[in-house]
């Protein structure tokens, strides 16, 4: 019986447990987590208006551990399929090395804490968008939509995408176009990310039924979306500022990002059903990941820049 | 009076080590709620006049 192997559980029916702090924190998804706060950093920053630094410092951590909770939650709910993915094998959950139970709670108290913390000490629409942020990706994506539809993270994109409203809210108070135009950018990059992983995941993903677009609508078909969501992309990616939000730096550089956004996607497109080795779209997948980080890191610099001229110029 | 035997559970020495870092890690974290608290709420609300 398993329950006797376990050598964590000791003849009396006690489970000791050996979970580190580490395996605690790997609970929170830190690589998801430090997009998210760099994002959400990028809102706060490109906001017109300023808030005090230690504030600001305090948000930035309630919406680091808050991403972090609906992570934990998504390991709690996804412990079975997680144990079935070669990728996510390992995880805390269905590694042993934490309970589903404790996940469970560690997830809750930190979205409790976090969203609290956010709406005493910053101001409560942050702290509605950040409870929206986790509820929407524990329940709408996690529970929902990620085993229902290969539109799974299309949708589900949005709670990955609200981070820079978030950060923005926090520092303005307001929801405006400059935040939206974020959250775009980062919802119709989202598909064609996580489609590129499928591709070359997408064994994996069958085995675990998870019905990513791969599985369902088979290989040339995510191809062609990939394309054409790159198509998307490109251009909204410049729309900071076509709206006048940035200068032209930020425009010319988003501009050549996008074009090798589309330019991968183009590559992913022309390959053929029996590419094993699936080279493009492991390259597209690493390039969506240095897209995503340049666009946000010329729109932070663009701001920043464009500031210190402004004062230098008074 | 009945003289009870308890049964105690008796830690491994990896379960112990475990215990000892989790404990840590709730300590640290913990201490640093409380500094950041504190000053927040300084800055958040104290100035009353």
């Amino acid at each position: 019986m398993a329950l006797v192997d376990d050598p964590m559980i000791d003849e009396a029916g006690f489970r000791m447990s050996e979970a580190t702090a580490g395996d605690f924190f790997a609970l929170l998804k830190p690589r998801v987590m430090s997009l998210v706060v760099f994002t959400a950093f990028v809102g706060m920053v490109a906001a017109p208006v300023t808030i005090n630094p230690l504030i600001a410092m305090v948000a930035i951590l309630a919406i680091a551990i808050g991403a972090g909770a609906s992570g934990a939650l998504n390991m709690w709910y996804d412990a079975d399929i997680d144990a079935v993915m070669s990728r996510t094998a390992s995880r805390p959950v269905p590694s042993g090395r934490i309970l589903p139970g404790e996940a469970l709670s560690f997830g809750l108290v930190l979205s409790v804490l976090s969203v609290m913390t956010l709406g005493v000490l910053v101001n409560w629409l942050s702290a509605a968008l950040l409870a929206f942020t986790i509820f929407f990706y524990a329940v709408v994506y996690t529970m929902w939509l990620k085993r229902s539809t290969p539109q799974n993270i299309v949708i589900g994109g949005a709670a990955g995408a609200i981070p820079p409203v978030i950060g923005w809210a926090a520092v303005t108070g307001t929801v405006s176009l400059e935040s939206l135009v974020l959250f775009l950018i980062i919802f119709l990059w989202t598909p064609p990310h996580f489609w590129a992983l499928a591709l070359f995941k997408s064994d994996d993903y069958a085995k675990a039924g998870i019905p990513m677009m791969p599985v369902i609508a088979g290989q040339a078909s995510t191809r062609r979306q990939i394309f054409a969501y790159a198509l998307i992309l490109a251009p909204i990616g410049v729309l900071p500022w076509v709206l006048g939000f940035t200068t032209a730096f930020y425009g010319v550089a988003s501009l050549a990002l996008g074009i090798g956004f589309v330019w991968y996607a183009w590559k992913v497109l022309r390959m053929t059903d029996d590419d094993r080795a699936m080279k493009p779209a492991k390259a597209l997948f690493a390039y969506s990941l240095l897209y995503l980080f340049a666009i946000f890191a010329i729109y932070l610099a663009d701001c920043v820049v464009g500031r210190a001229l402004a004062i230098g110029g008074a | 009076m009945i003289d009870k035997k308890l049964e105690l559970v008796t830690l491994t020495e990896s379960q112990k080590k475990a215990r000892r870092n989790r404990s840590a890690a709730i300590g640290v974290a913990l201490a640093v709620l409380v500094v950041i608290f504190y000053a927040a709420t300084i800055v958040k609300f104290g100035h009353t006049g």
